[in-house]
């Protein structure tokens, strides 16, 4: 490989955001048939490197070469035109146009008069999919398939143009195992046919299977590249965080208090079923699976957003029927959800009043809202969580995401729950933020909140958790204490393999 | 001395544009026409702009609940028509209760339907805007409305009165305006509105009662439309059938000249007033140098455009972008 040009090489590259340095010198070359991974954590400048790479964003600094000639992606179709061609992880398709519609949009071939030529279409679109083999053809429509199918079809369109470069960005995160290896067969093909490919992953056991070498960026710092069969996981992972994966376990070494949350046999069709644990207070119980595993709907139903079809929920031994968010919040439940912009935060409003949205109706002086004990809140929190904002005017879409979660975060503790229940905690969110968050869990716990983490994140979950509930497919398949529980029998718990399914 | 780029003065546009165009208007007619700017003038404005203004309080809080409200114009049609009818039928002062509680049963039938049932707004209101000039239209037998007695009744106080000098029609408008400025900027339900607004789903997330929060906003904006059918009835003494046709749009247009995003989330009552004035004055402008009446329409419809525009380029920073 040493004598061969790279395909792509990016040179010294920066881009910077108000009051971000988001990419900082960044450089890193791709080979000719060679899958290149680039690793890091969210936040660490991985989305922004592509994103200048296919032309949505410019650089500030640094340069893009292409063998020995610079580039400039002055935008989306010039990057494509260039061959550089991404496979988004989420699939931007168009689902009422058939197959062949979607991997010819905008370049249908013509016949005259402007009529399409829809032989010719099939035809052309048939022989790509034979090289994909693929199980559906042409014609079909697109909102038909599956989603590993649809990402064929984006594989597909990539394949109409002459690739240079694919960029494959989290392809796996939705696809089944079967699916997994037809995907990593057409990797193959694209790497035999001497095309450079960039592979975006969290999954150390992809990325050891399937890639040459590994680049690593942190906080929009490029860290190194290191051959595949040279590293360990281990070290990749003290590269992308900059330090020693804290993985001690914090099992509580206070008195557990009574059960608060007690679930039995709670079902809610193909979601869940027949779900029963208990959360003691003082307890940080973490729920892992696979995502569709049924945890976040699990969630909703104690929180009154879903209604279960048959099983009990308890709070402090009394069963109780919660039929809305407003009746959980009165029970003392808080959920802190998973989509922190989407679910979490009104993002026009500001800091304040997103944080006292739930109690607005109780802290009024006469007719109107008290804006003085509002503050009050605002500011104990702001103090309590570290939350760093120039004031509480400041609109909660202009923090960082770190930031913002913790406004969520003290959005709930202010209601003084019983049952804090919190979904993905640190999703998207800086390395600092994160651990500042699992400390805080651990010590709501010390305070005797019950505490359930939701998290796909195993060092999340190994981390922060009294007991870890392991769910798969709607079910709960193990529940393990700290001192027992293995990566490797939690791994197979949540993937349907053994495991004694146990409550 | 900085250069200003492309991109910035389009910025200042964007989020300035609505104010400097208004601005160059006042210039313009003023040289105009030096009637234009006299006290006579600017209270003749605020006036003929009253019942256009009391509905455009109501839709506001509609526009910031993240809804649309069109069917305001043939509402207020509805409301004007029903009180002239049981002013001779059972006497004005029964006929306003009954007049406001048929209008408030509209509005909470089309704030069950949208905050509820949950759909689309634009297709509702469109819909009862036909519906119910359709009502309208049975209910008077497609006939005129006027009062038998036009000289003997107190009805005429609301339209034609005066209070300490002032117009009673600016009175209640200034009133109407007070009460729900303070309902929307200071109490609890007028947060909730905002959050609604703002991010439905994040509301019903912190255990907002979303779909009684917009079923609020239509019963406000109700009330207000029959607050300004009382006005119109009170000042005409008689109708026709279609008096509110039209009013729809212009309202809306007042509500966006203010600034309210029709995203929902974001705009105020005092912005409303503002725009309600910028939309009169500029009518009254028009007048004043001679054009015909009917051009007025046009330019309402260039001013709801511009605004939509500007609205739209203010969120993303320039005129034009070919992405969101």
């Amino acid at each position: 490989m040493t004598d061969a040009k790279p395909v792509l090489h990016l040179d010294n590259i920066v881009k910077t955001f108000p009051g971000v340095r988001a990419l900082d010198d960044v450089s890193f070359s791709v080979m000719p048939g060679e899958v290149h991974a680039l690793m890091g954590e969210n936040g660490a400048g991985k989305s922004t490197l592509m994103k200048v790479l296919g032309g949505i964003y410019q650089p500030d600094g640094g340069a893009i070469y292409m063998g020995d000639e610079r580039v400039v992606m002055a935008g989306p179709l010039e990057a494509k035109a260039k061959g550089i061609v991404f496979i988004h992880q989420e699939l931007s398709l168009a689902e009422e146009l058939s197959v062949a519609e979607n991997i010819y949009l905008g370049e249908l071939p013509r016949k005259s008069f402007g009529r399409v030529d829809w032989g010719l279409l099939t035809e052309k679109t048939n022989a790509i999919l034979k090289k994909l083999n693929v199980g559906f053809d042409a014609r079909t429509r697109v909102g038909d398939l599956s989603i590993a199918n649809q990402q064929m079809v984006e594989i597909a369109r990539a394949l109409t143009v002459d690739a240079k470069a694919v960029i494959f960005d989290e392809p796996t995160a939705s696809l089944t195992d079967a699916e997994k290896v037809v995907l990593f067969d057409v990797i193959s093909d694209l790497k035999a046919d001497g095309v450079g490919i960039i592979y975006i992953s969290h999954r150390m056991e992809e990325i050891f299977k399937i890639t040459d070498r590994i680049s690593i960026l942190r906080d929009g710092q490029y860290q190194g590249t290191v051959n595949t069969s040279d590293t360990t996981e281990e070290s990749l992972t003290q590269m992308m965080i900059g330090r020693k994966l804290d993985l001690s376990r914090n099992a509580s070494h206070h008195e557990l208090g009574d059960v608060a949350l007690e679930v039995r046999g709670l079902s809610c069709g193909k979601l869940y079923s027949d779900v029963s644990f208990q959360v003691r207070r003082g307890e940080v119980v973490g729920f892992y699976g696979l995502v569709g595993a049924g945890r976040t709907e699990i969630a909703e139903t104690l929180f009154g957003l879903r209604d279960a079809h048959s099983g009990q929920i308890l709070l402090d031994g009394e069963e109780v029927r919660i039929n809305s968010p407003a009746d959980a919040i009165q029970r003392g439940i808080s959920l802190v959800p998973e989509d922190r912009k989407g679910q979490g935060l009104v993002l026009g409003m500001n800091c304040r009043d997103n944080m006292t949205l739930p109690q607005v109706d109780d802290l009024t002086a006469g007719p109107f809202v008290a804006e003085g004990a509002e503050v009050a809140i605002f500011d104990q929190y702001r103090d309590r969580l570290d939350i760093r904002t120039p004031g509480w005017k400041q609109q909660v879409g202009n923090l960082s995401g770190g930031n913002q979660q913790k406004i969520v975060i003290g959005k709930w503790l202010s209601m003084h729950p019983s049952v804090l229940i919190v979904d993905e905690p640190t999703r998207g969110i800086d390395v600092g933020s994160k651990s500042e968050i699992h400390k805080l869990l651990r010590e709501l716990a010390a305070q005797g909140y019950a505490v359930m983490v939701i998290s796909s994140e195993m060092p999340e979950v190994l981390h922060v958790s009294d007991r870890i509930v392991a769910m798969y497919s709607g079910r709960i398949m193990r529940t393990f204490t700290s001192e027992e529980v293995t990566e490797d029998s939690l791994i197979q718990a949540i993937s349907g393999l053994g495991g004694d399914k146990a409550a | 001395m900085a250069t200003l780029t492309k991109q910035q003065i389009g910025s200042v546009l964007a989020k300035q544009g609505i104010l400097i165009a208004f601005v160059i208007f006042m210039i313009a007619f003023t040289i105009a026409n030096p009637k234009f700017l006299t006290m006579d003038n600017v209270f003749s404005v605020v006036r003929s702009s009253a019942i256009l203004g009391v509905m455009a309080l109501g839709v506001t809080f509609v526009v910031i609940s993240g809804n649309l409200d069109l069917s305001v114009g043939s509402m207020m049609s509805f409301s004007t028509i029903v009180v002239l009818d049981l002013h001779d039928k059972i006497g004005p002062f029964m006929a306003i209760p009954a007049m406001f509680a048929m209008t408030l049963c509209l509005g909470a039938f089309i704030g069950f339907l949208v905050g509820y049932l949950r759909l689309n707004s634009l297709i509702v209101t469109l819909g009862m805007l036909s519906a119910i000039h359709g009502l309208t239209l049975t209910y008077s037998g497609g006939q005129n409305m006027d009062i038998a007695d036009k000289e003997g009744t107190w009805f005429s106080v609301f339209g034609q009165g005066t209070a300490l000098g002032i117009p009673v029609p600016i009175l209640i408008f200034i009133a109407l305006a007070a009460l729900l400025g303070l309902t929307l900027a200071k109490t609890p339900f007028g947060r909730k509105v905002y959050a609604v607004g703002g991010n439905g789903t994040a509301a019903t997330f912190s255990g907002i009662p979303r779909a009684r929060t917009v079923f609020f906003c239509y019963l406000i904006s109700a009330a207000c439309v029959a607050t300004a059918g009382l006005i119109q009835a009170s000042r005409s003494l008689g109708s026709q059938n279609t008096v509110g046709q039209g009013l729809e749009l212009e309202v809306l247009a007042a509500v966006i000249l203010g600034g309210a995003s029709l995203l929902g989330g974001s705009g105020t009552v005092f912005k409303t007033v503002i725009g309600v004035l910028i939309l009169g004055f500029i009518q009254n402008g028009l007048l004043l140098m001679g054009l015909q009446f009917y051009i007025q329409f046009v330019v309402t419809w260039v001013i709801i455009i511009l605004a939509v525009w500007l609205d739209i380029a203010a969120k993303r920073g320039k005129l034009w972008s070919a992405i969101a």
